[in-house]
Order: structure tokens, then sequence, then C-alpha cells
């Protein structure tokens, strides 16, 4: 069954003089399993299209099935359960609660999904530990480079074991090194068959995808199946 | 999630913030403790002049001279004495008093009253002898020189030795203190109750005062039910034989009993206890606007957060609960702290008065503060959560 389905989705900011019109009509099927990379310039809409896909924002227009169900018929405890359990997603601005640890950071989505602590914290350092901070577990954010509060938003989205991991340039401010590992991360995922949607600018990062998607002024200018270039 | 967890999320908010938490905690402390305390002191120096008209005693009427003129003379206080036309009246006290230096063994003690009167004010004045005696009618009569004098007075000039058989230098005078008076509950701010010595009013006509006019005359009745009826008596008596000025239209005295005297310090109290409600009113309005402060400031971060939590997953009721208990353990934790820190100082005297608590005070108090606390904590976490998660990320 298709994963993501929209139809004919627009976004329309502001009012007016200054109304922005962020998605002009697009319309995507993911199929379950697809590694996605989406591509374009800046305010191209990539940003504004991830959200929707994450359940953060609705769409102006068009329909928006997840798993088959209508998004915008949800009340907000099934949105809720929707975005802890179906969804990692990574902000392009990380997103992480000042003055509260990684761990604690990390932590929070398997709070809400009802993990006792033990384990919780457990499985928080685990994933602390896959991106490469388990000697930074104790840190706040504002202890962190920026790197290091990125990978951290990746532990975050990806210690629930997300089906879907939704990330808004998750290698954006990291290193070659850095950037090697998370992509690690998301190869293995996809050998294990979760869903990934990835946002990037870079050529070398959207090559390790299985599918690329351009997107001009908010139209989908190409969407193109590719064969994947393993590091 | 259970509701432990959430309290334990509420725990830690508190903890991420300490300068803003200890800010808030700090606010309603000080609104809470300000409002007690000063009603708390209103309330003493009310219950202060309860005493004080307790202790005159709710029997006695006091006739009083006013300007200046030669009113209360002996024939106007032997009038009074008058089965006949004052079958209400029991005892007839004249009295004077002066302020006067007290001398023993080389030690000074300024007594503020001087009394000079018959041994009926002592029970007319409602200050029984504790040591020694009083001194008696015959005393009187013959002028001795002897003195009751008050604790104060004991304790400054024969601090641990007794008093009673000691003789003391008055004005040059030698007086043989033959008692020491009950200790009275201190009740004025400004006056001590227990600073006065009380002798024959002969003796203290002789060597202080001279012969003039009595500065009183405390009329006893038989009864607090008869007070009413002496009063008229008295009243009758005293217009009969004192005569209005020329040029006056006035009478040159007044009669008081203790329940007009309460009337009117009660009223001066109340005024008192007003203008202190006042004084915490604003305070506790200072206070909730500090707290608002500090709450509108921190609705910035405290959307977005409220944005990254829902973000991850977390329904609007568990956002609301955490931050609901997080308001509530804040506004309660320091209103108790203010409770606590009021009810330490009361028990200190605060400008000459002894504050007394008012249990509603308490009462008023912690429900205003925590009803601040609980707005201004809640309803932006409200709205917040309300938003759709990338309007509160994007909130500033
Ligand atoms: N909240 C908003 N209000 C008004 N306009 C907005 C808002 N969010 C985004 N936009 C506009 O919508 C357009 C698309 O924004 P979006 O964030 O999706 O871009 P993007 O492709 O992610 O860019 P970048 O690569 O820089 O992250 C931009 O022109 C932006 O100015
Ligand atoms: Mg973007």
């Amino acid at each position: 069954m298709t994963v993501l389905d929209i139809r004919a989705v627009t976004k329309v900011y502001g009012e007016g003089a200054a109304t922005v019109h962020a998605l002009r009509g697009v319309s995507l099927d993911v199929e379950p399993g697809e590694y996605v990379a989406i591509m374009g310039s800046s305010g191209s809409g990539k940003s504004t299209l991830m959200n929707i896909l994450g359940c953060l924002d609705i769409p102006t227009a068009g329909r928006y099935l997840l798993d088959g169900v209508d998004v915008s018929r949800l009340n907000d405890r099934q949105l809720a359960l929707v975005r802890n359990r179906r969804i990692g997603f990574v902000f392009q601005s990380f997103n992480l609660i000042p003055r509260t640890t990684a761990v604690a950071n990390v932590e929070l989505p398997l709070a809400y999904a009802g993990v006792k602590a033990a384990e919780r914290r457990r499985r928080a350092l685990v994933a602390l530990d896959m991106v490469g901070l388990a000697d930074r577990a104790g840190h706040e954010p504002n202890q962190l480079s920026g790197g290091q509060q990125q990978r951290v938003a990746v532990a975050r989205a990806l210690v629930t074991e997300p089906a879907l991991v939704l990330a808004d340039e998750p290698t954006g401010n990291l290193d070659s090194r850095s950037t090697e590992d998370i992509l690690r991360i998301f190869d293995d995922l996809h050998a294990a068959g979760r869903t990934i949607v990835l946002i990037t600018h870079e050529t070398d990062v959207a090559a390790r995808a299985s599918r690329l998607i351009r997107l001009f002024d908010g139209q989908i200018a190409s969407d193109v199946q590719q064969d994947r270039i393993l590091a | 999630m259970s509701l432990f967890e959430v309290l334990r999320f509420a725990v830690r908010g508190i903890g991420a913030n300490k300068l803003r938490s200890g800010l808030t905690m700090l606010g309603i402390l000080i609104g809470v403790a300000a409002v007690i305390l000063l009603v708390a002191v209103g309330n003493g120096s009310a219950q202060q002049v309860a005493d004080r008209i307790e202790a005159l005693g709710t029997k006695t009427l006091t006739v009083q001279g006013t300007g200046g003129g030669q009113v209360l003379t002996p024939a106007v206080a032997q009038a009074l004495h008058d089965p006949v036309l004052a079958p209400d009246v029991t005892s007839v006290s004249p009295v004077v008093s002066t302020q006067a230096t007290l001398t023993y063994q080389g030690t000074d003690h300024a007594v503020q009253q001087f009394v000079g009167s018959y041994p009926s004010y002592f029970g007319a004045s409602n200050s029984p002898v504790g040591t020694g005696a009083a001194f008696t009618d015959d005393d009187v009569a013959q002028g001795r020189r002897v003195v009751v004098i008050g604790k104060t007075v004991a304790d400054e000039l024969f601090p641990g030795t007794a008093a009673v058989g000691k003789e003391l230098t008055v004005s040059g005078a030698l007086f043989t203190v033959v008692g020491v008076l009950d200790e009275k509950s201190s009740a004025s701010g400004f006056m001590d109750a227990n600073d006065l010595a009380i002798a024959p009013l002969t003796a203290v006509q002789q060597t202080l005062t001279g012969y003039g006019a009595y500065n009183s005359i405390v009329v006893e009745a038989a009864s607090s039910a008869k007070v009413a009826d002496a009063q008229s008596q008295v009243s009758l008596i005293l217009s009969q034989r004192v005569q209005v000025p020329a040029g006056s239209t006035s009478q040159p005295y007044r009669i008081q009993n203790a329940s007009q005297l309460l009337e009117t310090q009660t009223e001066t109290a109340d005024t008192f206890t007003t203008l202190l409600g006042a004084v915490a009113g604003i305070s506790l309005l200072v206070g909730g606007i500090g707290i608002t402060n500090i709450m509108l400031v921190t609705v910035t971060e405290r959307t977005r957060e409220i944005g990254i939590r829902k973000a991850l997953g977390a329904p609007r009721r568990v956002i609301l609960t955490q931050f609901l208990a997080e308001a509530t353990m804040l506004s309660l934790l320091g209103g108790g702290l203010g409770v606590a820190a009021a009810l330490i100082g009361s028990r200190f005297t605060i400008v000459g008065v002894r504050p007394v608590i008012v249990p509603s005070s308490i009462a008023l108090a912690l429900c205003v503060s925590v009803a601040i606390g609980l707005f201004f904590g809640s309803v932006p976490a409200n709205r917040a959560a309300r938003l759709r998660p990338i309007d509160a990320l994007r909130y500033e």
C-alpha cells in the first residue's frame, strides 16, 4: 500500500500583497521502503512540503493520505499518535528543547509513547551512540556544536524506530565524516525496509537515494528513479 | 503517558528554568506574605485597642475637664458621691497625674504617669496590686508619702530585688514603696501601661501638682449594665454644679464611658486596617504584575517548546497537564513559602504592634496568588497547545 499519497497539494502563506505560493499543486506517491531525496533551490518549497508530510502543517488545498488515511480527518489525539509512532522527523533547525540534556531530548518521543523510564534511557543512549554522541549525552543544546545538535535531532527522530523517516537537510551542518555516519544509518534503515524522505542540497547525498525529486518554484520539476551510488 | 510521568516533566520544567521559576515564586511569596502580615498588623492593633479598653474596665466613667478652667474641684467630686441623686455610682476617684522622675540610689527613672488618687482608683482603673498592698483611705487622709509602682518602674529601679519597703525620691520628696501592680498587657504601642506610679491624692498634691483642679474623675458604676444610668446621673449633677463659662456654648467637661472610648478607638483602628489592607492589595497586584511579566516574556520560548513537544507526538491534554502542573507547583510553593514567611514575621512586634493573623487573609492571599499563577501559566500554554506544531515553532 502507498505510504505517502498527496494529490494536487497547494500551500499559500499570507494574504493580499504578501501572498506567497509556496506549493503550487504537488502530487506524489511514495511506496513502502522507498528512499526519496528531494532537491531544489532555496525557497522552492521543500520544507513546506516536508512539514505537510510530517503532519505538522496542513495544505491550503489538496489531499494527503498517510497509509491510506486522510490526515485532515484525524483529531488532535490521533494526530499526536501518528507523529509519535509512525513518523520520525528531523527539523532543518534541529528544534531541541533548550536547557534539557541531549539524552532527555532524545527520550522525549519515547516518553510520549509511554515507554518506562529505564527502558527509555537505555534506548536513548543507544540512539545517541549510533550518531556518535554517546559522550555528549549529558550536554545541553547550548553546549553542543551545530553539527552535534543536528545529530541529536537525528537520534531523536530514530529512537522510536519509525516506519517513515522525514529528514529536512539532516546533513546540512555536518563535515564529510559525520555526514557519512548519518548516511550509513539511513542506508541501514533503508535496508531494513523503512521509508525515507530526505531533503538535501548536496548531490552526493542525493545520489544515495533510490529516487530523486526536484522541486522548482513550488512544483515538481522532475521525479526519477535512480541507481543508488554507495560510498 | 501516566500522570506521574507528566508531573516529573513538570518538575523538570521548573528545574530547567531556575531563574524564571525563582522569580515567579518570589513574586508570589512577597505578595502573599505582605497581604497576610499587613492584615495581621492591622488586626493586631485593633485587638490592642480592645484590650486596652477592656483593661480600663467596662463599668467606669471618666469625667475630664476641658478648656483648662478650674472645673473638677473637690466640691464637684464630693457632689458626685450622692446616694440619692446618683444611686448607681459606687465609687468616685479624683485623679491628678503628672510626669515625674523617680530616683533610687542614684538610678533615675522618668515615669510617664505619676497618679494621685484614692484607693478606689485601683479597682476602678482595673489595676490590681500584685505584691505588697494598696494604700488606704487613712493614708490619703494623712497625706502619707507611700506609692504603688508599676512593673516597669519596679524592674528599672529595683532590678532583682524586692521593691516593697524601699524608699525613692520624687522631686525631692521621699516616698515609700508599699506595693507593685500586677503586670498589665501593654495595650498601646506608644505607651507602656506598666510605666506608672500611684500615690495618695493628698501626697501627690502636696509634693508635685499643688492643690489645683483634678485632671479627671473616675466614676465606677455598680455594674456594666448600670453604666448608662450612672452616666446620666453624673451628667445631671455636673450640669447643676458646673457653670458653662461666659461666651461658650459647650460644657467645660466631657464624660466618657468605656464603650464610647471603644467606639472612637475602634474607628481609628479600622481606618488603619483598611489602609494596611490597601497597601497589601497593591503589593499583591505588583507581585501579580511581576509574575505576568515573567510569564509573558517566556511565552515565546515556551510556545516553541510546546511546538516541539507536539511535533514529537504529545497530545494537547498531556501538554496542558504538564504546564498546569508547573504553574500549580510554582504558585503553591511560592504561596506556601509566603505563608511561612508571614507566620514567622508575625512572631515579631512590628511598629509596636503584635500582629494577629487573620485566617481568612491566608486563604484569600493564597487563592489570589494561585489564581494568578495558574492563569498566566496555563493561558499561554492552552493557546500554544491549540496551534499547529509548525505555527507554534514559528511563534515570535
Ligand atoms: N510561515 C511562512 N509565512 C510566509 N511565507 C513562508 C512561510 N514559510 C515559508 N514561506 C515562504 O515559502 C517559500 C518556501 O519556503 P520553504 O521553507 O519551503 O523553502 P525551502 O525550499 O525549504 O528553502 P531552504 O532550502 O532555504 O530551506 C519561501 O519563499 C518562503 O519565503
Ligand atoms: Mg527548508
